[in-house]
């Protein structure tokens, strides 16, 4: 009873949050949106005994991530955010089209039946403690993919060094005019999308 | 005990609010943070999965997602802030030169 609870509250901030961070207008709020949505994810990863996932969710997703966001955040000035044109022109057509994509995957979710059962039942993990399960697991079976994600990482520190650098001849002309701008264009109640 | 179904339809509905703000945003950073929104459904999905199948495969996929995303947040934003200083003095509105 208590965990049927604690899932409806984490359901349904999970889905509070994530339409106020997708509709606050604030970029600064939606990322803190997010915020409040990872932590509630973390509480689901623990009701399903996977507490390593639960560590790692709060550990990169909301102290990594999310503050690296922040930081773009406040790096780019609020008021001449980077703009894309939508992919598509209007609003509510997006709307109707997530909407019936989650009406079908809703309507598809009682036609799933589960396949044959693996050997790490949750007596096994609970007994090995589930941290040192999953260090078993990605040593032995997944230890390509391990090696891989190192070098994915590798690959996006170099890249967002690169990326992230200022060119030598840049200096003289962009930091004159910028340098009071962003400045006193940082109010965030000025924000325009 | 939770049945796998709650799960699911909240991984799917989470998965739709990203959608949504993919689509309908039009701030660089924001469709960024509505593709975490996606891959947060995705882990849901998987790690439940993992935890009514007995198995552990979910979970190292949930981790490797969670590397991948790490990855991509610092590339993409890295990206975001080149275009922002090289189009910086101009009037930035759209960013369409690689359109053609």
């Amino acid at each position: 009873m208590f965990l049927q609870i604690f899932f409806g509250y984490c359901a349904l901030m999970i889905i509070a949050s994530g339409i106020l961070a997708i509709s606050l207008r604030n970029p600064v709020h939606c990322v803190l949106m997010v915020l409040v949505l990872f932590f509630h994810m973390a509480g689901l990863y623990l009701t399903l005994n996977a507490e390593f996932l639960a560590a790692v969710q709060i550990i990169v997703y909301a102290g990594a991530i999310l503050v690296l966001y922040l930081f773009v955040l406040f790096l780019v000035s609020l008021r001449e955010e980077l703009h894309l044109d939508a992919f598509i022109p209007n609003a509510w057509v997006g709307r109707i089209i997530a909407v019936g994509l989650a009406l079908a995957l809703v309507y598809v979710i009682p036609a799933f039946t589960l396949g044959e059962k693996g050997t790490w039942s949750t007596a096994a993990i609970n007994e090995l403690t589930h941290t040192k399960a999953m260090g078993q697991e990605m040593y032995t079976t997944y230890l390509l993919p391990f090696e891989i994600a190192g070098l994915i990482l590798l690959v996006a520190l170099i890249g967002g060094l690169v990326l992230a650098r200022r060119d030598e001849g840049q200096i003289e002309e962009v930091e004159t005019p910028s340098d009071q701008k962003p400045r006193s264009q940082a109010d965030p109640k000025e924000v325009t999308l | 005990m939770i049945p796998l179904s709650w799960y699911m339809t909240l991984a799917a509905i989470l998965f739709c609010i990203g959608v949504c703000g993919f689509l309908t945003r039009r701030n660089v950073i924001i469709m960024f943070l509505s593709i975490e929104l996606m891959l947060n459904g995705v882990n849901l999905n998987l790690v439940a999965l993992s935890h009514f199948l007995d198995s552990l495969r979910g979970q190292a996929f949930t981790f490797f997602i969670i590397t991948v995303a790490a990855a991509e947040a610092a590339i993409g934003l890295g990206i975001a802030i080149a275009l922002y200083r090289s189009r910086r003095t101009v009037h930035v509105d759209t960013i369409n030169q690689l359109k053609g």
